[in-house]
């Protein structure tokens, strides 16, 4: 059987895999897109938490963070349609309204 | 032969995350998150949690990525052209930024090694869609229901924010 460390590993590799993607990419659906890719990366590291100590409440944990990620996809989505219509465009370097 | 399943789902999960922040069409990004939505839900199977598997798919691959699809037909959101075209100190810095965050982890992983177990065998009845029911609707009944309240308050903020007008004129430059 593989132990944990492998999928902790992964995990952690995934999650700075989106912290990359957070910082050099441009365009906001992107930015949103690695997101849910880091918010996956740690759902991995508590389900094999979970199965490795063979608690159930890891699992439970990852439910909830689905139902957040989820609910925080639809109001994202919904900000990023609004910053469209406002200036046609999803690039942050154009969104600059709260920036000095 | 876990082993290999393993491998190939790690390395499946790798690629398609890399290849989901390189490629400059934000369509193919989607899809390979999906992709990436998949081999995860292939690892929740070896760890032996089939209803998070199942929900992984059905919620993540099915509704989030449908509608990250959808507002980007929606959009009709230009491919980036200067993606990696010239060296930027920007995306050195990201770079570095990224890897010394990983490294972080890694090193303070590694200092744990030996002391973590191997799967545990009651994991077997643990992961199923009868176990985790059992727990949530005993124990964790108050949160799953304010997780339905979460749930409403996030459609209806989304209704709100998405269909108001936005006054004309009110550029901001």
């Amino acid at each position: 059987m593989i132990s944990i460390d492998w999928f902790l590993a992964l995990s952690a590799l995934l999650f700075c895999i989106g912290i990359i993607g957070v910082l050099i990419r441009k365009n906001a659906i992107v930015i949103f897109m690695c997101v849910e890719l880091m918010l996956n990366a740690v759902n991995l590291s508590l389900i094999s938490f979970s199965s490795h100590y063979g608690n159930i409440d890891g699992q439970i944990l990852v439910f909830f963070a689905l139902a957040v990620a989820a609910a925080e996809a639809v109001v994202g989505l919904a900000i990023i349609i609004a910053i469209f219509r406002n200036n046609l465009s999803v690039d942050i370097n154009k969104v600059n309204l709260m920036r000095w | 032969m876990i082993t290999y399943f393993f491998v190939f789902l790690a390395v499946l999960a790798v690629a398609s995350a890399l290849a989901m922040v390189i490629s400059k069409n934000t369509v193919n990004s989607a899809l390979f998150l999906v992709l990436n939505m998949l081999s995860l839900a292939g690892l929740f199977l070896l760890l032996k949690a089939q209803f998070l598997a199942v929900i992984q798919i059905l919620v993540y691959a099915g509704a989030i990525m449908v509608l990250f699809l959808f507002v980007i037909m929606l959009l009709n959101v230009q491919d980036e052209e200067s993606l990696f075209n010239k060296f930027r100190l920007k995306y050195f810095v990201a770079f570095l930024l990224g890897v010394g965050v990983f490294s972080q982890i890694i090193y303070s992983l590694g200092s744990f090694t030996d002391t973590l177990p191997t799967v545990s065998s009651d994991m077997a009845y643990v992961g199923t869609v009868e176990a985790v029911g059992d727990v949530m609707f005993t124990e964790y009944l108050l949160p799953f229901e304010l997780t339905a309240i979460l749930l409403t308050a996030a459609v209806v903020g989304a209704l709100i924010v998405a269909q108001h007008k936005i006054k004309s004129g009110a550029t901001n430059d």
